[in-house]
């Protein structure tokens, strides 16, 4: 019954007719339901990578941060915890134009779409312009570890380290950012060129896990750099 | 025909704002001295708002229970490696160290 109902209609039938007339679907899937679940599937073994390559660098700080935790104290307190709440604040705004994004291209609503895309690259850019703002303050009062790096009182060498873990964490964490961005200004121009529809937007989908996933992780990074024992 | 149900958009507005809301509550109770508490507190509410975009705005409430397996699995072994590795570190001083031992005088 399954070949019968195979060889009058093929799976592809249905998304070999949207608008490019080329069809997303890849010949090694049986239909349009299947590739979409192995690349979210996909996306999110790679976000695994991703947990495993941030988490060293979270297992680290957790151990210098509990053997040295006056000198990590003392550092924090160099950052300015309202410039980390801004820029919490834009990531999470922008997380809820690139769900509502996602959800303009379920609709096939290709406007809309490109009008969240932009929306949540512009956040991105602000974002990485208070990261900006943060590190020349930085760089200004001697703070970037090295031969440069200038600090009072008795936990200069601990300070140095918070901020080795400081710059390696937001560092990492912004070029990640850098490369979401990109990934939605050619989701832009393939909305422009109307190659979404609600029977394709994986695209879109998978970029969506990404960029919430970056949030995620700025999301820890706020509280564990900015907000040590500031009572 | 859709691949995964499409959220009402009330929903997301919900979570946006709880975020935001717990963006607040995380930077001002930074600010009560709560002894060791302070972490463990910092700790959940990030927990909280992780878990709110991951299955909310990451779909994965709406997901495969396939993807609940790999995010479970990394999960695990995730605070697997961080918990052995602690094991390690802060047992290190437990036992008296062996005679004929050099003592990490240098170690900073």
């Amino acid at each position: 019954m399954c070949a019968e109902q195979s060889s009058t209609s093929p799976p592809t039938a249905s998304v070999t007719s949207i608008a490019s007339g080329r069809s997303p679907l890849a010949s090694h899937f049986d239909d349009p339901e299947q590739q979409f679940e192995a690349s979210t599937l996909g996306m999110w073994v790679f976000l695994i990578t991703e947990i495993m390559f941030f988490g060293g660098l979270f297992a680290s700080y957790a151990i210098y941060r509990s053997l040295y935790p006056e000198g990590f104290a003392v550092a924090s307190r160099h950052l300015d915890y309202r410039l980390g709440a801004l820029n919490t604040a834009v990531l999470i705004c922008s997380s809820l134009t690139m769900a509502l994004a996602v959800r303009s291209a379920q609709l096939g609503r290709s406007r809309a779409l490109r009008l969240f895309l932009a929306l949540t690259m512009a956040l991105g850019v602000v974002f990485l312009g208070v990261k900006v703002i943060e590190y020349s303050h930085k760089a200004h009062e001697h703070l970037v570890p090295g031969p440069s790096f200038q600090f009072e009182g008795p936990h200069a060498r601990t300070a140095q380290l918070f901020f080795s873990f400081y710059f390696a964490m937001t560092g990492l964490h912004a070029l990640h950012l850098v490369i979401g961005i990109g990934v939605l200004a050619v989701l832009w121009i393939l909305a422009w060129r109307e190659r979404f529809s609600p029977h394709y937007y994986t695209p879109v989908e998978v970029a969506g896990l990404y960029w919430h996933f970056v949030d995620v992780v700025w999301i820890y990074l706020f509280p564990l750099l900015y907000l040590i024992s500031r009572a | 025909m859709a691949h995964s149900p499409i959220v009402p958009q009330r929903v997301y507005w919900l979570v946006f704002i709880t975020l935001l809301l717990l963006t607040l509550v995380t930077v001002d109770v930074a600010f009560y001295d709560l002894g060791w508490l302070n972490i463990s507190v910092a700790l959940a509410l990030a927990t909280t708002k992780a878990l709110l975009v991951v299955f909310y705005f990451m779909h994965l409430k709406y997901s495969p229970r396939l993807i609940w397996g790999f995010v479970g699995a990394a999960l695990f072994w995730f605070l697997l490696i961080v918990g052995l590795t602690g094991a390690d570190i802060f047992t290190r001083d437990w036992l008296p160290e062996p005679p004929g031992w050099t003592s990490g005088e240098n170690v900073p």
